[in-house]
């Protein structure tokens, strides 16, 4: 099948009306030796109620977790009825980037109130519309901080591993260097950050909490950095500023982040958003699509898409970036979330995450043979030393339709706990724990 | 309309967590001080504030949406459906391999759809948008230079005509950007000529391009380019125009992105998440984006390929928008694949034979799935330029053209209608741009005023971007 | 039209005035503003520069336009006139200076109001 409309009868009188008599004639001028002719080695159309099934049938070959302590970059959060429903409304969905404000002020203010949040939860001046997810947003933000002798960039090993390699992708593209500092006891360390800087160090860029779950001194992080004039971004987890530290309050100047944790589903990893903030001095270095307010003709507040002369379609190869399309709706998504829950159900998701993650670690470190890696404080996620390999825990656990924690090595597990998972389901995941070992 | 936070009223609350008795201290030195300025709804606040939003945004479910290489195609809902079923939006990107089966395999088979689409040998669909895939394509390309030790291969060429991301992504990739100017539309052999030599690391190319012109040439342009030792890269912002009838394999590029929100059908989400999934020949699949999903004893499985340039993006793409991608190609077969460009082409062909005789079309020949017109003379000779009439558009009810670009036609509006619009539909666009013409040469509208019936009129882009107010509260 | 009679012009479009032989401020052409349109920001840094390098640019709402030195020398000062209140080089392209060069060593060759007028007829 297709999605054409019109009858071969219709087409016939189209093709008239273009002075031809077949659809083929119109692509008469394409070059022989560039012309496919035939039908593609693919299947024939088939119908709705097929292609449905063949779908169906596919998906029920993935398995889903009815309770997940996994996290390690993506969170199984509860996401709001009201939030789903309202971020399929047709006329966000299908509709595409704002060039017409006239007839987008709904998305145009949507996205405006989106960067409005951001900035409440971040503590900073200025916030982009989206860009891909957290792990570009970081090397959007490394970007923004390049300049004419100071190229280098300063990374703590404690990030999350897929964003460092995806920062050494854009590393290599931009023809830059990355100088990763060590970690002491899972954390950044402090003395190898100070000896790893310089006058030639664009940014410094950490997470918070990092890869284990640990919080960052993110303040005192903040002062060598900016001793040495370099700039300073923290990417962080936005639920967790419901309860923690803002990146304006460590002194940051780029905060960036992956928004999934705010509404958005797991979906095998995307599509998620990265959000990215600044202090207002960087604002025309951000990259991306920026919503302005201003008004109308008619002397109606109204919003547009502004300062696009930092943008690919305008300034070409001096662009601060080449994205185009971003995560809008991901982002629109994440705003309602962020208005449904307010500032008070923030502070409780993220509080309930901090509290039942600890109540976890209590109970497993109560089992014989289990201990906490790194006794420091940790937002919701932990590692777990294991007496047996994390693979035979995981086996046992999936027989039970538990999605256990990500093994970052043989025998130590990288646990996850949300305010999704209730305390029955994280009394059996101890209780399955103990079993397995015994 | 009134902002979230001009609706939100002290201690409205729409979440409600399960009750919890459990309660941990965090060392203050970590808490947040800084006062959470979030508003504060109910749920019916929430819900009426966003349906007031939705309200207020035009989108391809509203009406007939021409703008040019965007292909503003309908979006079935069938596609939102599947990629909604938990099997696709509930599983965790970290989960077994063995539990994620059909993951794999929706990667594998729209892999192998694309690849056929396009003639090449091989896939990855991280990139999550059009401009990354520009950018991670552009990376095999720097990388096989860089493997063979031919370091000098820092140009890339491209023609006027191009998208703006075109010159962007390769700037972010450390090439240097040689423009070269089109000729009657299309990429001059000439111009082409002088520019090689063995600094060259590739060339970009849109085909067909911006102008809606297929490249005739093409052929000839990919042999040049590789003669002097450079790699051809196709962008795919306008393979619908030829799906089943000409394959970029073929036209000799190397490697390409593809718009799976374009051309695929996938919703623009109002500017994303799109998908920007890249095809390669078998000579550059080593250095795709890792992992690459493999097939061994009928199982699939992730591999971290060594010599890849790496991840550009976490995990494995936009999952979500692959499925919606594969169950639009999966609905439409080899048939509908090819039967969606043939009709994308006469759709715009057949406005542009009904209104060439008021509007100047920017190069009168046979376009793809979109042409350009070029208003220049129109705006001479009534004062009226191509924003007016964009705007006059609105009034009738239809989202204007593309406007000023391609950046080579000096007052430009680009329209491609594709195939899911009807005869019914393009005889009245067809009708309303025809009238336009007339209210504007009669001078019985002043076209400056449009937009006269809606809501909100012109916006002051001046004020804004001279005195950014980019969040509630900003003076 | 007092306030030309010193002033010479590049071909890329800035106006120059001398204070002295290695001092000298510039600023944007009456056609070049027009051409622009309402100007919106002005990217633009004290730095040491050679003749025809890119200092800065200026910004309407969608064009951007370099600006180059016509001098080697150094930027010293930037018109906070310009910061504030881009607009008054769309309004009085020639009472609004962009910047101030000292130390100027080297200068492009320059045109007189009348062979600017001319060139930009062509």
């Amino acid at each position: 099948m297709s999605y054409v409309v019109n009858t071969n009868k219709e087409i016939l009188e189209m093709l008239e009306a273009c002075g031809v008599n077949d659809i083929s004639k119109l692509f008469n001028h394409l070059p022989e030796g560039a012309k496919y002719e035939g039908l593609l080695d693919l299947d024939e159309g088939k119908s709705e109620l097929e292609v449905y099934n063949f779908m169906k049938k596919i998906s029920k070959e993935n398995k889903v977790y009815p309770t997940i302590f996994r996290g390690a970059g993506a969170y199984k959060h509860y996401i709001p009825s009201a939030v789903k429903n309202l971020s399929s409304l047709s006329n966000f969905v299908t509709s595409y980037t704002p060039y017409q404000p006239e007839i987008s002020q709904g998305l145009l203010q949507g996205l405006f109130e989106y960067q409005s949040m951001i900035c409440n939860i971040t503590g900073m001046d200025v916030s982009n519309a989206s860009v891909y997810d957290g792990a570009t947003a970081a090397c959007e933000a490394m970007n923004m901080t390049l300049i004419k002798n100071k190229e280098k960039v300063i990374v703590s090993k404690s990030i999350k591993p897929s964003t460092m390699e995806v920062m050494k992708t854009y590393a290599y593209a931009y023809g830059i260097e990355i100088i990763e500092v060590e970690i002491k006891d899972g954390l950044t360390d402090k003395e190898d950050l100070a000896l790893k800087l310089s006058d030639k160090s664009a940014c410094f860029y950490v997470e918070q909490p990092n890869y284990f779950g640990l919080l960052e001194d993110t303040k005192e992080l903040g002062n060598i950095v900016h001793n040495t004039g370099s700039k300073y971004i923290i990417g962080c987890n936005p639920i967790s500023l419901g309860l923690i530290s803002t990146p304006n309050e460590s002194g940051a100047d780029i905060a960036v982040g992956e928004g999934q944790s705010l509404g958005l589903p797991l979906s095998f990893g995307g599509p998620y958003y990265g959000f990215i903030a600044s202090k207002k001095e960087l604002m025309r270095r951000l990259p991306g699509r920026i919503v302005g307010q201003t008004t109308d003709n008619k002397g109606q507040r109204g919003f547009v898409l502004t300062l696009q002369t930092r943008e690919q379609h305008i300034r070409r190869e001096k662009a601060s970036s080449s994205i185009c399309s971003n995560q809008s709706l991901c982002a629109l998504r994440s705003a309602m979330y962020m208005g449904y829950v307010g500032p008070k159900g923030l502070n409780e998701i993220a509080k309930r995450c901090f509290d039942l993650a600890h109540y976890t670690k209590d109970e497993i470190v109560k089992i014989d043979g289990f201990s906490l890696k790194y006794n420091k404080e940790f937002f919701h996620e932990f590692v777990i030393k294991t007496p047996i390999e994390v693979s035979k825990i995981n086996e046992y656990l999936d027989k039970n339709d538990i999605l256990g924690g990500l093994e970052i090595s043989d025998k130590e597990m990288l646990v996850c706990v949300t305010e999704a998972n209730s305390i029955e389901d994280i009394n059996k995941f101890v209780s399955l724990l103990k079993e397995v070992t015994l | 309309m009134k902002l979230i936070y001009e609706t939100s009223t002290k201690d409205h609350k729409a979440l409600k967590l399960p009750k919890c008795n459990i309660s941990y201290e965090l060392d203050s030195k970590y808490l947040r001080n800084e006062k959470l300025e979030l508003p504060e709804l109910s749920e019916v606040e929430i819900v009426r504030h966003y349906t007031a939003l939705s309200k207020e945004t035009y989108s391809v479910d509203d009406g007939f949406y021409p703008l040019g290489s965007c292909t503003m195609k309908y979006n079935p809902k069938l596609n939102e459906e599947v990629a909604s079923f938990e099997g696709f939006s509930d599983i965790h990107p970290l989960q077994d391999t063995k539990t994620v089966q059909g993951a794999l395999k929706v990667l594998d088979l729209t892999k192998k759809y694309i690849c056929t689409i396009t003639g090449m040998d091989d896939a990855s669909f991280q990139p999550a948008a059009g401009a990354h895939g520009e950018f991670t394509s552009l990376m095999l390309i720097k990388k096989y230079h860089d493997e063979r030790k031919d370091y000098k291969r820092k140009k890339i060429i491209i023609p006027d005509s191009a998208h703006g991301t075109n010159p962007a992504s390769a700037a972010m990739c450390g090439f240097d950007v040689l423009t070269i100017k089109s000729d009657n539309g299309i990429v001059s052999k000439e111009e082409l000529k002088k520019v090689l030599s063995d600094e060259i690391a590739g060339i970009m190319l849109t085909n067909p391009n911006t102008l809606g012109l297929y490249e005739k040439d093409i052929l000839e342009i990919t042999k040049l380019v590789h003669d002097a030792g450079g790699l051809a890269y196709y962008d795919g912002a306008n393979l619908n125009a030829i799906m089943g009838i000409s394959r970029p394999g073929e036209m000799g590029f190397d490697c390409l992105h593809l718009n799976l929100h374009k051309t695929f059908s996938t919703p623009h989400g109002g500017g994303g998440p799109g998908s920007g999934a890249i095809c390669c020949k078998s000579k550059l699949s080593k250095y795709l984006p890792k992992p690459v999903v493999l097939k061994k004893d009928d199982k699939y499985y992730f591999e971290e390929n060594k010599e890849s340039i790496g991840k550009v993006k976490d995990f494995y793409g936009n999952f979500g928008i692959v499925v919606r991608a594969l169950t639009y190609m999966l609905s439409l077969g080899n048939d509908g694949i090819k039967k969606t460009s043939e009709n994308a082409v006469l759709n715009a062909n057949y406005i542009m034979n009904n209104i060439k005789d008021l509007y100047d079309v920017a190069i009168d020949e046979v376009c793809m799935h979109e042409f350009v017109l070029d208003l220049t003379r129109f705006k001479k000779e009534t004062g009226f330029s191509a924003l007016d009439v964009s705007k006059r558009l609105i009034d009738y009810g239809i989202h204007p053209p593309t406007m000023y670009f391609p950046l080579i036609v000096h007052e430009a509006l680009m329209i491609e209608p594709t195939e899911t619009e009807s005869k019914n539909t393009l005889d009245e666009v067809i009708g309303i741009l025809r009238k336009v013409h007339e209210e504007a040469y009669s001078n019985s509208v002043d076209l400056h005023k449009a937009p006269m019936t809606t809501k909100y009129g012109r916006m002051d882009e001046i004020t804004a971007a001279r005195n950014p107010i980019l969040k509630y509260g900003d003076k | 039209m007092d306030e030309l009679k010193n002033v010479l012009f590049t071909k890329t479009h800035e106006w120059v005035k001398f204070e002295d032989e290695t001092t000298a401020y510039i600023g944007l052409s009456d056609y070049a503003q027009s051409e622009m349109g309402d100007v919106v920001f002005v990217n633009l840094e004290e730095q040491e520069c050679e003749v025809g390098d890119t200092i800065g640019d200026a910004e309407s709402v969608k064009a951007v336009s370099d600006i180059y030195s016509p001098f080697t020398g150094e930027i010293v000062e930037i018109n906070e006139v310009i910061v504030d209140d881009p607009g008054a080089i769309n309004r009085d392209p020639y009472g609004t200076w962009l910047c101030k060069y000292i130390n100027i060593s080297d200068k492009e060759e320059l045109l007189s109001l009348e062979e600017y007028e001319e060139s930009i007829k062509e």
